[in-house]
């Protein structure tokens, strides 16, 4: 990829390639959503609640691939800690549905959730404070990951931190928090995390209404999300970015503030992670510390490669595949999953470098597929 | 000098002393407790417990508690365990056993009070007087804090002969014990010198309750002197203590430094010489490990040995599979650090499930080998054990040997000069390919070594090595990348910080607080502690 813009789409042209992406995503959620509304549930077009709800985790899974995307594949950056990003979203949404609770918890306790009832906690600690307000609750869910992908990336990119290293210290900031939110003193219910909510601003989360609200919103936020990442990577900062990916020193040279691009990017990245996290908890009705896991962080950076870094709608594929891959195998055969998951990180990085976006586009364009080096390194 | 406590029961006993006896005259002097009558008895006793013979402590005590017994039929003598109203029976003078019979086949040898004491008596006086010096320190610290006439007279006894200075030590903390009780003030202060900078529990309690006030809020020590002299033995304890556990911490943190270097060490070359990072070193460790297990499975009767074997062994096993990752893999993706990285990170998922599947999930139990338990007690408030002391050379040892490879030998010669520049040194004829094979398998197989030694102090299972990679790379980054030296530092500063910190914060806080360290200290020295310089530096 020698060409500083953005390789070409599957007919060409970057519009007609979202517009393909942005109708075949819209159709299948609006199908799917009537077919599990208004189709009764003894016809065969019926779909279940439940494939509502898994297909709303894909979703959320898509789009935080899309945020790893948009630093890795048009910024060079491989970050191995997204999921604490994506965690943190989704701690600030858990808050929110936990103050929801009220006094319907185990202990009864109108102020406290239970977990803290049951660690005799006396009162709220300040940052639960105001959590009970959908919007001030969102505000912070997005504003903390925010900040942190600030103050790290500020503090990374300025003194020129990249390539291996970076990825490792992504890695150390997910690990850290991972050990720090396992602890009970931190208030956020340690081990087990936050669970059992009941409702979201006064819609109970069981109904079917709820269920396939948060679906058809997420993928709207997909939408949305996909665009404004378009648009950023077709304005002239995207090529910055293009070009700092290809050839940081260069571009230093010409005279950009590398480090600004960086920055920004990885904090707009951080918030499309956070973003995922708020509309993955109320779907999948639990958060707890394994979110922050590294290995979490590293399965979505397999997501990215196998769908194609660099072209977005490869990184929404991607994770689809792969989600529901693990979705079929750890019915059938559990222990080969990871097995395949090792597998793929092998054989992606070795004989598909560019992913199946790469590959539709090698087919499209009408030549024969050859190995190729991959995309250029930073540095 | 270890006739020296013979002296002593020669003087306390004046009768003639038996060397070790054989069975037939130790039988003859234990017939002779079979008395007509307590006087009589009790002369027996005190010719037998001249008795010079290992056994004979255990006939003592077996017969001050009433288990020493004649049998009725052949009149031999017999010691007894109560089986629910029957007895079994040991021969008092071999142990064998002889089936269990009726309480009344069996006549019992008698005490008195007055022959408990004396039976009490003789046993301390016994053990005070052994050869052996561990058994005399025992007796010491049993008879610590018994302030009975008896006990006082003895160890007064024997602190006039003792020679071994710990022993000696012991003895006087007691008797400034019993001192501390003295009804004269003069006595009580010189006691409570001597219990200055003890770092008995026995001395710290009694001292403490002297400075106890009593409801009447008088002191428990009425001199104002005394209680003063108290405050500052009191004072020097705590000083001493606190001392003792500074050296504690360091050493934990030396041994966890010690780990770390192990583990890092064999990234340090892989990530110095290739510049990439193998995500599976820590599956490297793992498999190290589950040789040492194995190896283990394989001569189970020879445990103590089956270390020696395991070290070569986990070189091997993981050597082995690290020219395997690289020839099969890394060297396609040469010049991509990430997708070598991502790469590398599959490696390690499919060897940890591998491992779980064929040996399970569950952790694994590897045998530590009597010569690596236990512990060397400085004093009673420091002890050191021997398995983290063992690792500990063994992590220097490994270090001086690689850095012996590195510096003297062609291959590290070979190494160098790939990691100092590739392109020349590819130019001049180095076959760069072979050494890239080469440093991995030598990383790999000194991270399978590693493994030996972590199967000694953590569970053995497929998650061993996951938790390592990023604290290792840390040291690595820490240190400085390819410099040995520096491997060596950071991971003996990480480690002892780790130790230092944890009282403070917790483990969990301390491990985060140094993660976020490491971060700020990467601004402030991008390239570590001690940075390559020259050319070498350049990317």
């Amino acid at each position: 990829m020698t060409s500083p813009v953005r390789a070409t789409g599957l007919s060409g042209s970057p519009f007609r390639e979202s517009s393909v992406f942005l109708v075949v995503l819209l159709g299948c959620a609006a199908a799917a959503s009537v077919c599990n509304l208004l189709v009764p549930a003894d016809s065969t077009l019926h779909v279940s609640t439940y494939t509502i709800t898994l297909l709303g985790k894909y979703l959320c899974y898509a789009l935080l691939a899309l945020s790893v995307d948009v630093v890795w594949g048009y910024c060079g950056i491989l970050s191995l800690g997204h999921g604490a990003f994506f965690a943190l979203g989704g701690y600030g949404m858990g808050m929110y549905l936990m103050r929801q609770i009220g006094a319907r918890g185990v202990y009864g306790n109108p102020v406290l959730p239970d977990f803290m009832v049951f660690l005799n906690w006396k009162e709220l600690p300040w940052y639960w404070l105001g959590m009970d307000h959908f919007w001030f609750a969102m505000l912070m869910a997005l504003l903390v990951p925010g900040l942190l992908a600030f103050a790290f990336g500020w503090l990374a990119f300025r003194s020129r931190v990249t390539g291996v290293y970076l990825s490792i210290m992504t890695q150390a900031l997910t690990y850290a928090l991972m050990l720090a939110f396992f602890r009970n003193e931190m208030g956020f219910g340690g081990n087990n995390g936050l669970t059992d909510f009941k409702d979201i601003v006064g819609i109970d989360l069981q109904t079917d209404g709820a269920r396939v609200s948060l679906f058809v919103i997420t993928a709207m936020m997909l939408c949305i999300a996909y665009l404004a990442s378009r648009y950023i990577m077709d304005s002239r900062l995207g090529r910055v970015l293009l070009s700092i990916r290809d050839g940081e020193s260069r571009t230093r040279f010409l005279g950009y503030r590398t480090e600004y691009f960086k920055v920004w990017i990885f904090v707009y990245s951080a918030l499309l992670a956070a973003l995922a996290g708020i509309m993955y908890v109320p779907q999948v009705g639990i958060i707890n510390p394994s979110e922050f896991s590294p290995l979490n962080s590293i399965e979505v950076v397999v997501w990215v490669a196998v769908g194609g870094r660099g072209t977005l709608y490869g990184a929404v594929i991607g994770a689809l595949l792969v989600n529901y891959a693990k979705t079929k195998f750890t019915v059938l055969i559990p222990e080969a999953w990871v097995f395949v998951l090792g597998g793929l990180f092998v054989y992606v990085t070795l004989f598909l470098p560019r992913g199946i976006a790469g590959w539709i586009e090698d087919r499209a364009s009408g030549r024969r597929q050859r190995p190729r080096r991959g995309l250029p390194q930073t540095g | 000098m270890w006739w020296l406590p013979l002296l002593l029961a020669a003087l306390c006993c004046p009768r003639a002393v038996f060397p070790a006896v054989d069975d037939a005259t130790f039988r003859a002097a234990l017939e002779s407790l079979k008395a007509d009558s307590y006087r009589q008895e009790q002369a027996a006793i005190e010719t037998f417990a001249t008795v010079d013979d290992p056994r004979t402590e255990g006939i003592l005590r077996a017969l001050l508690d009433g288990d020493l017994h004649y049998r009725k039929s052949d009149g031999r003598m017999v010691i007894t365990r109560d089986l629910d109203g029957r007895y079994r029976l040991a021969d008092a003078v071999d142990g064998a056993d002889l089936g269990t019979v009726s309480r009344f086949d069996v006549d019992k040898i008698r005490v008195n009070n007055h022959l408990r004491s004396v039976l009490r008596d003789l046993i301390a006086r016994m053990n005070l007087t052994s050869r052996d010096a561990a058994r005399r320190l025992q007796a010491v610290r049993e008879m610590t804090g018994d302030t009975g006439s008896h006990a006082v007279a003895l160890l007064r006894a024997a602190a006039q002969i003792e020679t071994d200075g710990r022993v000696q030590r012991v003895i006087q903390v007691a008797l400034a014990l019993v001192d501390l009780e003295n009804a004269d003030a003069t006595v009580r202060l010189r006691a409570v010198h001597a219990l200055d900078g003890s770092v008995d529990d026995h001395a710290r309690i009694a001292l403490k309750r002297l400075l106890a006030k009593h409801d009447d809020g008088s002191y428990a020590e009425p001199e104002t002197v005394v209680r003063k002299a108290v405050r500052k033995a009191l004072r020097d304890i705590q000083d001493k203590l606190d001392l003792y556990q500074l050296f504690e911490t360091i050493f934990f943190g030396i041994s966890l430094g010690s780990v770390l270097l192990l583990s890092a060490i064999g990234l340090s070359i892989t990530f110095g010489v290739m510049g990439v990072i193998n995500m599976a070193h820590g599956e490297m460790m793992m498999l190290g490990a589950y040789t040492t297990y194995v190896v283990q499975q394989l001569m189970p009767n020879m445990i103590d040995a089956s270390l020696w074997v395991a070290i070569p062994a986990a070189f091997l096993v993981s050597g082995l599979v690290g020219v395997g990752i690289e020839r099969g893999v890394i060297r396609f993706l040469h010049g991509r650090p990430l997708e070598t990285l991502l790469a590398t990170f599959g490696i390690s998922l499919i060897l940890q499930q591998a491992v779980r599947t064929i040996f399970s999930p569950l952790n694994r139990q590897v045998v530590t080998p009597d010569w690596m338990s236990g512990s060397l007690e400085v004093n009673s408030a420091l002890s050191i054990t021997y398995n983290r002391l063992y690792i500990l050379l063994f992590a220097l040892i490994v270090f001086v040997i690689l850095q012996v490879i590195l510096k003297k030998t062609s291959l590290g010669l070979n190494v160098r000069a790939v990691s100092q520049n590739r392109a020349m040194a590819r130019a001049i004829g180095v076959r760069t390919e072979w050494v890239d094979a080469m440093t991995f398998g030598l990383g790999s197989g000194i991270a399978g070594v590693a493994g030996v030694a972590l199967s000694q102090l953590t569970n053995v299972g497929p998650n061993l090595g996951q938790s390592y990679i990023i604290d290792s790379f840390m040291v690595v980054v820490f240190g400085g990348v390819g410099n040995m030296l520096g491997t060596l530092v950071g991971g003996f500063t990480l480690g002892v910080a780790n130790k230092f910190l944890e009282p403070l914060t917790g483990a969990v806080l301390a491990n985060i607080l140094i993660l976020v360290f490491i971060i700020l200290f990467i601004q402030k020295r991008p390239r570590g502690l001690f940075p390559q310089s020259g050319r070498a530096a350049s990317d």
